[in-house]
């Protein structure tokens, strides 16, 4: 019984992010269509990610969220093809620019880091080399990227360049004489995204980017960070599980869970009329400035990712589960409405 | 840490201004992590030359009283200017002058570098005789740790380093064996192999037998020549554990974020390897070169004996035999001196390669 | 009267200790095969003490003296490993020395680690300046090489060594190492959330030591005995090599020290230097195996099989 249903949705999506293709380069950004990163572990198969599929346009705020586990980092570094072993991208494919980046030799993909696409990694404390100076870290990421030899920028260039950067981040340039050590939580994560956009990439991925600064630092950043986007009209991945942030940054909002995206919308609709059960739960555990009312939380744990459950991977904890159907069927992933899309049993005899 | 407070004086005038002054450079000064390198040195010497001292007298044997009535059962005949030697001994160190003079006496010579005249070589005196092995000592080890540390350090990060060529991950068996053999061990091995059974390099020595050293081109290559077991005892044992720790860091790296970032900003993998693991990993190295210097000396100390090296280590030798207590306890203190002095200079030296240690303490 | 035949019943399920036994070993061996340098330190080990067990029961050992034999015979039926230049069956003595030295390795290596590991947890327990003293005094002692002390004391102790002296006077500079590393831990440990829980609940300060702490330094400690009793025949050995230890007792190190006293290797004697070579190389290796596999154990980081 699961397995035409699974097939039939394994379709569905395709023809979205088919569909999202053929439009080529100058329509989307960034493509991700069906991708599955598995880790193989001694005890078996972890499917972290585990058939996600997505499109950014240029300029669009895509934020990401869900629990720990939820696989969103995981996809985060998989479209950098950073993937370490025992990890590695099973099927799916992820268009950057129109090309398929999963098809890429490593040299090519080196070349497209950075470049095209670019990471703010997660509270930046350790992300920088203790060793060396910051503009020297900013330099050797435009150094490695230089197509010609003989196009090298000379190091008054490269100064200048190194400046401007982090100008446009709000730092001062005595900050690239400077050693990570001896820089502030948020003046670290200022550097880590100079760096990101030192070569003006199409899509900037930030994972976690506030999560180990304080609040007043995290929402300076955030500016930070949008005023950047909107400079050079990238698009940006926002992966956090702050829902606050994502309300005031993202465009719009797609929710993971145990491996798989469950609801994808723009952030207005989703926190005013959350689709799916999870996400319903998880709008209404946010503590409200305006009225006072009883703390709720999702009750039950996230699920191990070697043995999920069968069906819906949520209807162990659903408040909506429908017996007979939710632990027996996998719902599909589809566009129940106009621009909102959700995996879910509720919605589904409802097609867009 | 105790807090010192302390009342800035007030006021601008001349006098107070010399006064602040005076204070901050004060602070500046016992905080500093050089004056605090430079005060425990002081200290490992000066306990070092207390336990010398203690020791002997411990088991209340005087050395150059042994050594005449040595030579009087004997019936031998003593060099000329010993009794006289031994006279002015029993002034400044006979067990009749009370333990503070003679401590103090010790010291002083200590101080100034007297480690006092050689009991089996008389008239010759203890630095005169170990500075001449000193040379031989210092030529082989030098060369011996700066080779090993390099070669090892080296391949350790390469072997630690996932994309480097596959076939050297086969030398990392044959490196972990060795890295458990003592120096004195392989010294064995290497002489029964490649002096004894093929007869390919010289048995003992530093030189060859009867030759007179000299600035020949001659001599030197003798001096290669013979120079090669005792150093390859050491250089193979060693490269082991340098590049067992060094590929330990490697691998610790890999996993820290910086590595990550590193990769994910897209840089060359040369450049990865070099500037950003490599040169992370060998903060720990470094210190743990530090760390290993005495055990190096005592290793290398043996395998002189086994190869009947001039070095310092057949000196020692020799004075145990013929019970020349001044040369055994002028070597020990030597030794203890240079080590603690080797530590100084790795220690003072270290904050220039890791840029998150300051030279103020803050 | 004739006695009757009975036919044995076979009986049905597992038929000899290993299969009746089967739930016990299987832990067992697949520790053994996560773990193999482990496995291969001990068995290198123990086939040194094999070979000295077969040696004490079968083999007339107290051939281990000088003048036992002729001089310089090689090996014979009669003198497996052969003679040394003063007489003395090479067999014999290796039955006899290897014992020795292990001995001296363990004595010098058990009062190093306990001495050491009390220094080193009252240190870092208690903290303050009892912490300071004790650890100028470790870190002195580790910039000095502890086989310098060594040859002070051994050469003034009129008469030489024995080996449960040299066993003592190694111990006075074994601790050091073991002290340090176990003060490391126990700052660690000190700071973990169930010491204070312990605490907090009451149990007296002993009882959190041996109850709650030293569970967990277990790893530690035996790397730490395995390291110190590998450091001091190493140290000894070096004692014995400079001609400072017991010469009436045919220890490795004092066998070696003859080879080279009475230039072996010159004259063509290699079954004098090859057995006592042998077994150092085998005691260092298994010891040092030994001790990766309690690396091992002490860092579930560096498993690399699951």
């Amino acid at each position: 019984m699961g397995q035409p249903a699974i097939e039939e949705a394994h379709l569905t999506s395709l023809t979205a992010a088919t569909a999202a293709r053929s439009s080529a380069s100058s329509e989307h950004s960034l493509v991700v269509e069906d991708l599955r990163v598995h880790y193989d572990t001694p005890e078996g198969v972890i499917k972290a990610v585990d058939g996600v599929s997505l499109a950014l346009k240029p300029g669009e705020r895509l934020a990401l969220v869900g629990e720990s586990g939820s696989g969103k980092s995981t996809l985060a570094m998989a479209l950098m093809r950073l993937t370490k072993a025992p990890g590695r991208i099973v099927a799916g494919h992820i268009y950057l620019g129109g090309k398929d980046i999963t098809l890429l030799e490593e040299p090519e993909m080196r070349q497209l880091r950075l470049n095209e696409i670019a990471l703010v990694p997660q509270g930046a404390m350790n992300s920088l080399n203790p060793v060396m100076r910051v503009k020297h870290q900013i330099i050797d990421g435009i150094l490695d990227h230089v197509a010609d030899r003989k196009q090298t920028p000379d190091s008054h260039e490269l100064e200048e360049r190194v400046n401007r950067l982090l100008a446009r981040v709000g730092l001062s340039p005595e900050v690239g004489r400077m050693f990570p050590h001896e820089l502030s939580g948020g003046m670290k994560q200022r550097v880590a995204m100079a760096i990101a956009i030192s070569l003006s990439p199409r899509v900037i991925v930030a994972d976690e980017p506030t999560s180990a600064l304080d609040v007043v630092v995290q929402r300076q950043i955030m500016q930070t960070l949008g005023r950047l986007q909107q400079g050079l009209d990238a698009a940006v991945i926002l992966i956090g599980h702050d829902m606050g942030l994502v309300a005031q940054f993202a465009n719009r909002v797609g929710v993971m869970y145990a491996g798989k995206l469950v609801e994808l919308g723009p952030v207005q609709q989703i926190f005013t009329e959350p689709l799916h059960p999870y996400t319903k739960l998880l709008i209404e555990s946010l503590p409200n400035l305006e009225e006072k009312k009883k703390f709720i939380g999702i009750p039950g744990l996230p699920p191990t990712l070697l043995r999920l459950p069968s069906g819906c991977v949520f209807h162990p904890r659903c408040p909506s589960f429908i017996k007979g159907t939710c632990e027996t069927v996998a719902p599909h992933y589809q566009e129940v409405r106009p621009e909102r899309e959700t995996s879910c049993h509720l919605y589904a005899g409802v097609r867009a | 840490m105790t807090e010192i407070v302390v009342e800035r004086p007030s006021g601008t005038s001349a006098a107070a201004r010399r006064m602040r002054f005076a204070q901050r450079f004060f602070v500046a000064v016992v905080g500093n992590y050089v004056f605090r390198r430079v005060l425990f040195f002081l200290f490992v010497v000066w306990l070092a030359s207390t336990v010398i001292f203690i020791i002997p007298r411990l088991s209340g044997q005087d050395p150059v009283k042994e050594k005449l009535l040595l030579e009087a059962q004997r019936g031998g005949h003593l060099q000329s200017g010993f009794e006289d030697m031994a006279r002015t001994y029993q002034k400044r160190f006979g067990l009749d002058r009370p333990i503070w003079i003679q401590y103090r006496n010790f010291i002083l010579d200590l101080a100034q570098f007297d480690l006092g005249p050689s009991i089996a070589f008389f008239p010759r005196t203890v630095n005169d005789i170990l500075m001449d092995s000193l040379v031989w000592t210092i030529g082989l080890l030098g060369t011996v740790t700066i080779l090993s540390f390099v070669i090892g350090t080296l391949s350790g990060a390469l072997l630690g380093w996932p994309r480097a060529p596959g076939y050297f991950k086969y030398l990392f068996g044959p490196l972990l064996t060795l890295s458990a053999i003592p120096f004195y061990l392989l010294a064995l091995l290497l002489v029964f192999l490649f002096a004894f059974r093929f007869s390919i390099f010289p048995l003992f020595g530093g030189y060859g037998i009867g030759k007179v050293p000299d600035f020949s081109l001659d001599f030197a290559l003798q001096v290669l020549r013979h120079a090669i077991l005792p150093a390859m005892s050491i250089i193979l044992a060693s490269i082991g554990f340098w590049a067992l720790g060094m590929r330990g860091m490697m691998v610790t790296m890999q996993g820290s974020d910086f590595m990550v970032q590193a990769e994910a900003k897209g840089l060359k993998a040369g450049r990865i390897f070099l500037r950003y693991a490599l040169r992370n990993a060998l903060l720990p190295q470094t210190t743990a070169l530090a760390l290993s210097l005495g055990t190096v000396l005592t290793g290398a100390v043996l395998v002189e004996v086994v190869f009947r090296y001039p070095g310092l280590g057949n000196t020692l030798y020799q004075a145990i035999r013929l019970s020349d207590f001044f040369i055994i306890r002028g070597f020990v203190f030597a030794v203890i001196v240079s080590l603690a002095l080797a530590t100084l200079i790795v220690d003072i030296t270290y904050p220039l390669l890791d840029p998150r240690v300051k030279y103020r303490k803050g | 009267m004739a006695t009757t035949y009975i036919e044995p019943v076979v009986k049905p399920g597992p038929q000899n200790w290993v299969e009746r036994n089967r739930l016990r070993i299987l832990p067992i061996y697949r520790y053994m095969r996560r773990n193999p340098s482990l496995v291969w330190g001990i068995g290198i080990l123990l086939s040194l003490l094999l070979f000295v067990g077969y040696g004490t029961l079968f083999y007339p050992h107290e051939r281990f003296r000088p003048l036992s034999a002729d001089v310089r015979l090689p090996p014979s039926t009669t003198y497996p490993f052969g003679t040394d230049t003063q007489g003395r069956d090479i067999f014999a003595v290796m039955v006899r020395g290897i014992p020795l030295t292990l001995r001296i390795g363990l004595i010098a290596g058990g009062i190093g680690l306990v001495l050491g590991t009390s220094l080193g947890f009252i240190a870092a327990y208690y903290g303050g300046w009892v912490d300071a003293a004790i650890r100028t005094v470790v870190d002195v002692g580790l910039t000095i090489p502890g086989l310098l002390i060594l040859i002070l004391i051994a050469v003034n102790v009129k008469g030489g060594l024995s080996v449960d002296q040299m066993g003592l006077a190694v111990a006075t500079v074994a601790w050091v190492h073991p002290a340090r590393t176990i003060r490391s831990q126990v700052l660690v440990m000190r700071e973990q959330l169930y010491v204070e829980i312990a605490r907090l609940s009451g149990v007296s300060g002993l009882g959190i030591v041996f109850r709650e702490m030293m569970p967990n330094l277990m790893p530690y400690l035996a790397a730490s005995f395995v390291g110190s009793v590998g450091a001091a025949i190493l140290a000894s050995i070096g004692l014995e090599a400079l001609g400072l230890g017991p010469f009436d007792s045919p220890t490795l190190g004092m066998t070696v020290y003859f080879n080279i006293v009475f230039s072996s290797v010159v004259v063509g004697m290699w079954w004098w230097l090859v057995p006592p070579i042998a077994a150092m190389a085998m005691i260092f290796v298994g010891l040092f195996l030994i001790a990766s596999g309690l690396d091992e154990w002490a860092n579930p980081r560096l498993r690399k099989r699951i």
